[in-house]
Protein backbone atom coordinates (compact mmCIF):
# COMPACT_ATOMS: atom_id res chain seq x y z
CA UNK A 1 0.00 0.00 0.00
CA UNK A 2 2.65 2.64 1.03
CA UNK A 3 5.32 3.83 -0.73
CA UNK A 4 8.76 1.14 -0.10
CA UNK A 5 10.62 3.58 2.40
CA UNK A 6 7.73 3.96 4.44
CA UNK A 7 8.60 3.16 8.11
CA UNK A 8 7.12 1.11 10.32
CA UNK A 9 4.81 2.50 13.17
CA UNK A 10 5.74 3.07 16.53
CA UNK A 11 5.07 0.65 19.01
CA UNK A 12 1.25 1.01 20.84
CA UNK A 13 2.20 1.24 23.96
CA UNK A 14 4.59 4.17 23.27
CA UNK A 15 1.72 5.95 20.73
CA UNK A 16 -0.33 5.03 23.53
CA UNK A 17 1.55 7.06 26.50
CA UNK A 18 2.41 9.86 23.93
CA UNK A 19 -1.31 10.01 23.46
CA UNK A 20 -2.13 9.42 27.17
CA UNK A 21 0.07 12.65 27.75
CA UNK A 22 -1.42 14.76 24.97
CA UNK A 23 -4.76 13.74 26.73
CA UNK A 24 -3.70 15.00 30.21
CA UNK A 25 -2.05 18.23 28.59
CA UNK A 26 -5.16 19.07 27.69
CA UNK A 27 -6.66 18.43 30.70
CA UNK A 28 -4.08 20.59 32.67
CA UNK A 29 -3.75 23.50 30.62
CA UNK A 30 -7.40 23.95 29.50
CA UNK A 31 -9.84 21.83 31.83
CA UNK A 32 -11.02 19.32 28.94
CA UNK A 33 -10.22 16.69 26.56
CA UNK A 34 -10.16 16.22 23.08
CA UNK A 35 -12.44 15.80 20.39
CA UNK A 36 -13.16 15.20 16.91
CA UNK A 37 -16.85 15.33 15.89
CA UNK A 38 -17.43 18.42 17.79
CA UNK A 39 -16.35 20.34 15.14
CA UNK A 40 -17.70 18.89 12.56
CA UNK A 41 -21.12 20.89 13.78
CA UNK A 42 -19.29 23.91 14.12
CA UNK A 43 -18.28 23.84 10.28
CA UNK A 44 -22.05 23.13 9.44
CA UNK A 45 -23.62 25.50 11.51
CA UNK A 46 -21.03 27.98 10.49
CA UNK A 47 -22.19 27.27 6.47
CA UNK A 48 -25.91 26.85 7.39
CA UNK A 49 -25.53 30.24 9.31
CA UNK A 50 -24.46 32.20 6.27
CA UNK A 51 -27.31 30.58 3.48
CA UNK A 52 -30.10 30.77 6.21
CA UNK A 53 -29.25 31.84 9.57
CA UNK A 54 -32.99 31.78 10.81
CA UNK A 55 -33.19 28.62 10.32
CA UNK A 56 -30.41 28.28 11.85
CA UNK A 57 -31.29 30.12 15.14
CA UNK A 58 -34.80 27.91 15.27
CA UNK A 59 -32.54 24.43 15.30
CA UNK A 60 -31.26 23.97 19.03
CA UNK A 61 -28.82 21.33 17.68
CA UNK A 62 -27.70 23.67 15.44
CA UNK A 63 -28.06 26.71 17.42
CA UNK A 64 -26.06 25.07 20.18
CA UNK A 65 -22.81 25.65 18.10
CA UNK A 66 -23.69 29.23 17.42
CA UNK A 67 -21.25 31.65 19.10
CA UNK A 68 -22.24 35.47 20.58
CA UNK A 69 -20.58 38.13 18.57
CA UNK A 70 -18.45 35.47 16.38
CA UNK A 71 -17.88 32.74 14.17
CA UNK A 72 -19.38 29.40 15.10
CA UNK A 73 -15.70 28.44 13.67
CA UNK A 74 -13.66 30.03 16.49
CA UNK A 75 -14.33 26.95 18.22
CA UNK A 76 -11.38 25.42 20.48
CA UNK A 77 -12.05 22.08 19.06
CA UNK A 78 -11.86 23.50 15.10
CA UNK A 79 -8.30 24.96 16.63
CA UNK A 80 -7.48 21.25 17.53
CA UNK A 81 -9.10 19.49 14.80
CA UNK A 82 -7.02 21.64 12.29
CA UNK A 83 -4.24 20.82 14.48
CA UNK A 84 -5.07 16.96 14.31
CA UNK A 85 -4.07 17.35 10.05
CA UNK A 86 -1.59 19.46 10.26
CA UNK A 87 -0.22 16.88 13.38
CA UNK A 88 -1.16 13.75 11.04
CA UNK A 89 0.69 15.65 8.26
CA UNK A 90 4.02 15.91 10.09
CA UNK A 91 4.00 12.56 11.53
CA UNK A 92 3.29 10.70 8.17
CA UNK A 93 5.72 13.06 5.79
CA UNK A 94 8.56 12.28 8.40
CA UNK A 95 7.80 8.69 8.24
CA UNK A 96 6.75 8.53 4.26
CA UNK A 97 3.66 7.29 4.86
CA UNK A 98 1.99 10.28 2.78
CA UNK A 99 0.16 8.02 0.01
CA UNK A 100 -2.97 9.30 -2.38
CA UNK A 101 -4.21 5.41 -2.01
CA UNK A 102 -7.87 3.73 -1.65
CA UNK A 103 -7.34 1.54 1.12
CA UNK A 104 -9.45 -1.55 1.26
CA UNK A 105 -8.87 -5.36 0.99
CA UNK A 106 -8.09 -7.37 -1.65
CA UNK A 107 -11.80 -8.51 -2.63
CA UNK A 108 -13.48 -5.22 -2.91
CA UNK A 109 -14.05 -2.90 -5.66
CA UNK A 110 -12.77 0.59 -5.13
CA UNK A 111 -15.84 2.21 -5.82
CA UNK A 112 -17.57 -0.06 -3.23
CA UNK A 113 -14.81 0.48 -0.64
CA UNK A 114 -15.43 3.92 -1.18
CA UNK A 115 -19.21 3.66 -0.67
CA UNK A 116 -18.82 1.41 2.39
CA UNK A 117 -16.27 4.65 3.45
CA UNK A 118 -19.46 7.27 3.22
CA UNK A 119 -21.88 4.98 4.72
CA UNK A 120 -19.40 4.21 7.53
CA UNK A 121 -19.39 7.98 8.09
CA UNK A 122 -23.15 8.92 8.03
CA UNK A 123 -23.38 6.08 10.80
CA UNK A 124 -20.65 8.00 12.59
CA UNK A 125 -22.03 11.00 12.40
CA UNK A 126 -25.33 10.13 13.56
CA UNK A 127 -23.68 8.12 16.37
CA UNK A 128 -21.61 10.76 17.20
CA UNK A 129 -24.52 13.07 18.13
CA UNK A 130 -26.91 10.84 20.03
CA UNK A 131 -23.61 10.21 21.88
CA UNK A 132 -22.56 13.56 22.46
CA UNK A 133 -19.23 12.52 21.46
CA UNK A 134 -16.88 9.92 19.37
CA UNK A 135 -14.02 7.99 20.05
CA UNK A 136 -11.72 10.54 21.12
CA UNK A 137 -14.61 13.10 23.35
CA UNK A 138 -16.35 10.34 24.82
CA UNK A 139 -14.06 6.98 24.91
CA UNK A 140 -11.06 8.56 25.04
CA UNK A 141 -11.76 11.67 27.14
CA UNK A 142 -14.74 10.08 29.23
CA UNK A 143 -12.79 6.72 29.58
CA UNK A 144 -9.98 8.92 31.52
CA UNK A 145 -12.06 10.61 33.59
CA UNK A 146 -13.70 7.35 34.92
CA UNK A 147 -16.99 9.35 33.27
CA UNK A 148 -20.13 6.44 33.74
CA UNK A 149 -21.74 7.12 30.30
CA UNK A 150 -18.38 7.30 28.47
CA UNK A 151 -17.78 3.79 29.71
CA UNK A 152 -21.14 2.64 28.97
CA UNK A 153 -20.40 4.34 24.99
CA UNK A 154 -17.04 2.33 25.14
CA UNK A 155 -18.05 -0.91 24.99
CA UNK A 156 -20.99 -0.37 22.88
CA UNK A 157 -18.79 0.88 20.06
CA UNK A 158 -16.67 -2.18 20.25
CA UNK A 159 -19.57 -4.21 20.54
CA UNK A 160 -21.19 -2.41 17.28
CA UNK A 161 -18.19 -3.02 15.49
CA UNK A 162 -17.58 -6.69 16.04
CA UNK A 163 -21.35 -7.73 15.28
CA UNK A 164 -20.89 -6.28 12.34
CA UNK A 165 -17.48 -7.56 11.89
CA UNK A 166 -18.23 -10.91 10.09
CA UNK A 167 -20.79 -9.25 7.47
CA UNK A 168 -18.06 -6.99 6.47
CA UNK A 169 -15.20 -9.18 5.87
CA UNK A 170 -15.06 -9.11 2.06
CA UNK A 171 -14.42 -5.30 2.29
CA UNK A 172 -11.03 -5.54 4.95
CA UNK A 173 -9.73 -9.37 4.80
CA UNK B 1 -4.32 24.42 43.36
CA UNK B 2 -2.85 25.81 39.89
CA UNK B 3 -4.78 23.79 37.37
CA UNK B 4 -6.70 23.22 35.19
CA UNK B 5 -4.81 26.96 34.10
CA UNK B 6 -7.70 27.88 32.19
CA UNK B 7 -10.34 28.06 34.78
CA UNK B 8 -7.81 29.80 36.91
CA UNK B 9 -7.86 33.01 34.68
CA UNK B 10 -3.41 31.91 33.58
CA UNK B 11 -5.30 33.06 29.94
CA UNK B 12 -7.94 33.79 28.04
CA UNK B 13 -10.13 32.41 24.94
CA UNK B 14 -7.41 33.60 22.23
CA UNK B 15 -4.38 31.89 23.67
CA UNK B 16 -6.97 28.74 24.29
CA UNK B 17 -6.92 28.86 20.79
CA UNK B 18 -3.69 28.01 19.97
CA UNK B 19 -3.33 25.63 23.04
CA UNK B 20 -6.21 23.80 21.10
CA UNK B 21 -4.08 23.62 17.61
CA UNK B 22 -1.05 22.67 19.80
CA UNK B 23 -2.91 19.84 21.20
CA UNK B 24 -4.64 19.00 17.99
CA UNK B 25 -0.92 18.56 16.95
CA UNK B 26 0.39 16.61 19.64
CA UNK B 27 -3.22 14.24 18.71
CA UNK B 28 -2.51 13.69 15.17
CA UNK B 29 1.13 13.16 15.34
CA UNK B 30 0.74 10.12 17.99
CA UNK B 31 -2.70 8.65 16.10
CA UNK B 32 -0.39 9.09 13.06
CA UNK B 33 2.74 7.27 14.55
CA UNK B 34 -0.18 4.31 16.05
CA UNK B 35 -0.73 3.20 12.19
CA UNK B 36 -4.21 4.90 12.69
CA UNK B 37 -4.36 6.87 9.29
CA UNK B 38 -4.66 3.66 8.13
CA UNK B 39 -8.25 2.13 7.58
CA UNK B 40 -7.06 -1.36 7.21
CA UNK B 41 -5.18 -1.40 10.75
CA UNK B 42 -7.72 -0.04 12.50
CA UNK B 43 -10.12 -2.30 10.70
CA UNK B 44 -8.16 -5.41 11.73
CA UNK B 45 -8.94 -4.82 15.03
CA UNK B 46 -12.24 -6.27 14.32
CA UNK B 47 -10.36 -9.25 13.21
CA UNK B 48 -8.40 -10.09 15.77
CA UNK B 49 -4.77 -9.91 13.75
CA UNK B 50 -4.04 -6.67 14.96
CA UNK B 51 -5.17 -5.59 18.29
CA UNK B 52 -3.21 -2.10 18.13
CA UNK B 53 -6.40 0.26 18.76
CA UNK B 54 -7.35 -1.84 21.75
CA UNK B 55 -3.52 -1.10 22.98
CA UNK B 56 -2.75 2.33 22.27
CA UNK B 57 -6.76 3.09 23.31
CA UNK B 58 -6.11 1.77 27.17
CA UNK B 59 -2.63 2.81 27.22
CA UNK B 60 -4.01 6.06 26.53
CA UNK B 61 -6.66 6.19 28.67
CA UNK B 62 -4.24 4.48 31.83
CA UNK B 63 -1.91 7.36 31.30
CA UNK B 64 -4.51 10.01 31.39
CA UNK B 65 -6.65 8.40 34.51
CA UNK B 66 -3.30 8.27 36.34
CA UNK B 67 -1.81 11.60 35.40
CA UNK B 68 -5.29 13.01 36.32
CA UNK B 69 -5.59 10.81 40.13
CA UNK B 70 -2.15 11.95 41.10
CA UNK B 71 -2.05 15.57 40.14
CA UNK B 72 -5.50 16.33 42.03
CA UNK B 73 -4.69 13.49 45.37
CA UNK B 74 -1.35 15.78 45.34
CA UNK B 75 -3.52 18.97 45.20
CA UNK B 76 -2.15 20.56 41.89
CA UNK B 77 -5.07 20.03 40.16
CA UNK B 78 -9.07 20.47 40.79
CA UNK B 79 -10.91 17.87 39.14
CA UNK B 80 -14.19 19.28 39.66
CA UNK B 81 -13.13 21.90 37.03
CA UNK B 82 -12.26 19.50 34.10
CA UNK B 83 -15.58 19.16 31.96
CA UNK B 84 -17.38 16.29 32.53
CA UNK B 85 -20.10 15.43 29.43
CA UNK B 86 -22.82 14.21 30.99
CA UNK B 87 -24.56 11.18 31.18
CA UNK B 88 -27.71 10.08 28.69
CA UNK B 89 -27.40 6.25 29.04
CA UNK B 90 -29.73 4.98 26.46
CA UNK B 91 -28.95 7.68 23.53
CA UNK B 92 -24.83 6.99 24.29
CA UNK B 93 -25.87 3.04 24.31
CA UNK B 94 -28.08 3.38 21.05
CA UNK B 95 -25.07 5.76 19.29
CA UNK B 96 -22.01 4.10 20.89
CA UNK B 97 -23.40 0.84 18.45
CA UNK B 98 -24.32 2.71 15.47
CA UNK B 99 -20.92 4.36 15.62
CA UNK B 100 -19.32 1.54 16.31
CA UNK B 101 -21.19 -0.05 13.30
CA UNK B 102 -19.75 2.95 11.21
CA UNK B 103 -16.15 2.67 12.41
CA UNK B 104 -16.19 -1.75 10.59
CA UNK B 105 -18.07 -0.01 8.13
CA UNK B 106 -16.42 2.83 6.82
CA UNK B 107 -12.47 2.04 8.62
CA UNK B 108 -11.82 4.77 10.37
CA UNK B 109 -13.95 7.09 13.53
CA UNK B 110 -14.13 11.02 12.87
CA UNK B 111 -10.44 11.92 14.48
CA UNK B 112 -8.67 9.07 12.98
CA UNK B 113 -10.50 10.18 9.36
CA UNK B 114 -8.50 13.59 10.01
CA UNK B 115 -5.06 11.66 9.99
CA UNK B 116 -6.13 9.44 6.68
CA UNK B 117 -6.96 12.95 4.98
CA UNK B 118 -3.63 14.31 6.17
CA UNK B 119 -1.54 11.27 4.81
CA UNK B 120 -3.57 10.90 1.58
CA UNK B 121 -6.29 8.44 1.76
CA UNK B 122 -9.19 8.46 -0.26
CA UNK B 123 -11.51 6.52 1.90
CA UNK B 124 -10.83 8.59 4.84
CA UNK B 125 -11.90 11.88 2.71
CA UNK B 126 -14.45 9.59 1.63
CA UNK B 127 -15.92 9.07 4.84
CA UNK B 128 -15.72 12.36 6.44
CA UNK B 129 -17.75 13.55 3.76
CA UNK B 130 -20.39 10.74 5.44
CA UNK B 131 -19.40 12.81 8.43
CA UNK B 132 -20.80 15.61 7.38
CA UNK B 133 -23.70 14.58 5.74
CA UNK B 134 -24.94 12.53 9.11
CA UNK B 135 -24.72 15.20 11.20
CA UNK B 136 -26.46 17.77 9.07
CA UNK B 137 -29.06 14.87 9.01
CA UNK B 138 -29.24 14.46 12.31
CA UNK B 139 -29.86 17.98 13.01
CA UNK B 140 -32.30 18.42 10.11
CA UNK B 141 -34.17 15.78 11.78
CA UNK B 142 -33.52 16.61 15.41
CA UNK B 143 -37.37 17.50 16.54
CA UNK B 144 -38.01 13.88 15.48
CA UNK B 145 -34.90 12.59 17.56
CA UNK B 146 -34.46 14.99 20.06
CA UNK B 147 -37.15 13.04 22.39
CA UNK B 148 -34.57 10.13 22.70
CA UNK B 149 -31.40 12.31 22.40
CA UNK B 150 -32.38 13.90 25.65
CA UNK B 151 -33.92 10.56 27.44
CA UNK B 152 -32.61 9.21 30.25
CA UNK B 153 -30.27 11.91 31.87
CA UNK B 154 -28.69 11.08 34.64
CA UNK B 155 -26.14 14.68 35.13
CA UNK B 156 -23.06 14.42 35.69
CA UNK B 157 -22.28 11.05 36.90
CA UNK B 158 -18.72 8.67 37.26
CA UNK B 159 -17.85 5.61 38.05
CA UNK B 160 -17.72 5.87 41.43
CA UNK B 161 -20.25 7.60 42.06
CA UNK B 162 -22.21 4.67 40.39
CA UNK B 163 -20.32 1.76 41.83
CA UNK B 164 -19.97 3.88 45.34
CA UNK B 165 -16.10 2.72 45.49
CA UNK B 166 -13.34 4.59 45.47
CA UNK B 167 -11.39 6.96 43.20
CA UNK B 168 -8.23 5.04 43.92
CA UNK B 169 -9.34 1.84 44.20
CA UNK B 170 -11.42 1.99 40.54
CA UNK B 171 -8.18 3.84 39.08
CA UNK B 172 -6.41 0.75 40.29
CA UNK B 173 -8.92 -1.77 39.08
CA UNK B 174 -8.58 -0.10 35.33
CA UNK B 175 -5.12 -0.09 35.20
CA UNK B 176 -5.27 -4.17 36.35
CA UNK B 177 -8.31 -4.63 33.68
CA UNK B 178 -5.79 -2.98 30.68
CA UNK B 179 -2.84 -4.98 31.81
CA UNK B 180 -4.64 -7.94 31.73
CA UNK B 181 -6.34 -6.91 28.08
CA UNK B 182 -3.08 -6.02 26.63
CA UNK B 183 -1.61 -9.79 28.23
CA UNK B 184 -4.93 -11.16 26.08
CA UNK B 185 -4.12 -9.22 23.55
CA UNK B 186 -0.50 -10.09 22.95
CA UNK B 187 -2.25 -13.73 22.61
CA UNK B 188 -4.52 -13.50 20.51
CA UNK B 189 -2.26 -11.88 17.71
CA UNK B 190 0.33 -14.08 18.72
CA UNK B 191 -2.61 -16.96 18.01
CA UNK B 192 -3.42 -15.55 15.06
CA UNK B 193 -0.30 -15.17 13.29
CA UNK B 194 0.22 -18.84 13.84
CA UNK B 195 -3.07 -20.02 12.35
CA UNK B 196 -2.58 -17.35 9.45
CA UNK B 197 1.28 -19.14 9.02
CA UNK B 198 -0.38 -22.79 8.90
CA UNK B 199 -2.88 -21.56 6.47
Amino acid sequence: MESKSAQPYWNPYVAGVGLGLVLLASFVVMGRGLGASGAVASVITAGLDVVAPSHVANNPALAEYLKEGTSPLKDWLVFEVLGVFVGGYISGMLAHRVTRVVEKGPHISTPRRLVFAFVGGVLMGVGAKFARGCTSGQALTGGALLNAGSWAFMIMVFAGAYALAYPMRRQWL
Amino acid sequence: MMAPFYKFGLFGDNIGLVVAFLVGIGFGFFLERAGFGSSRKLAAQFYFTDLTVFKVMFTAIVTAMLGVYYLSVFGFMDLSLVYLTPTFLAPQVVGGLILGAGFVVGGYCPGTACVGIATGRIDALVLFIGIFVGIFGFSEFFPLVSGFYNATPMGQLTLPQVTRLPYGLLVFAVVLMALGGFAGAEWVEKRMAARQAEA
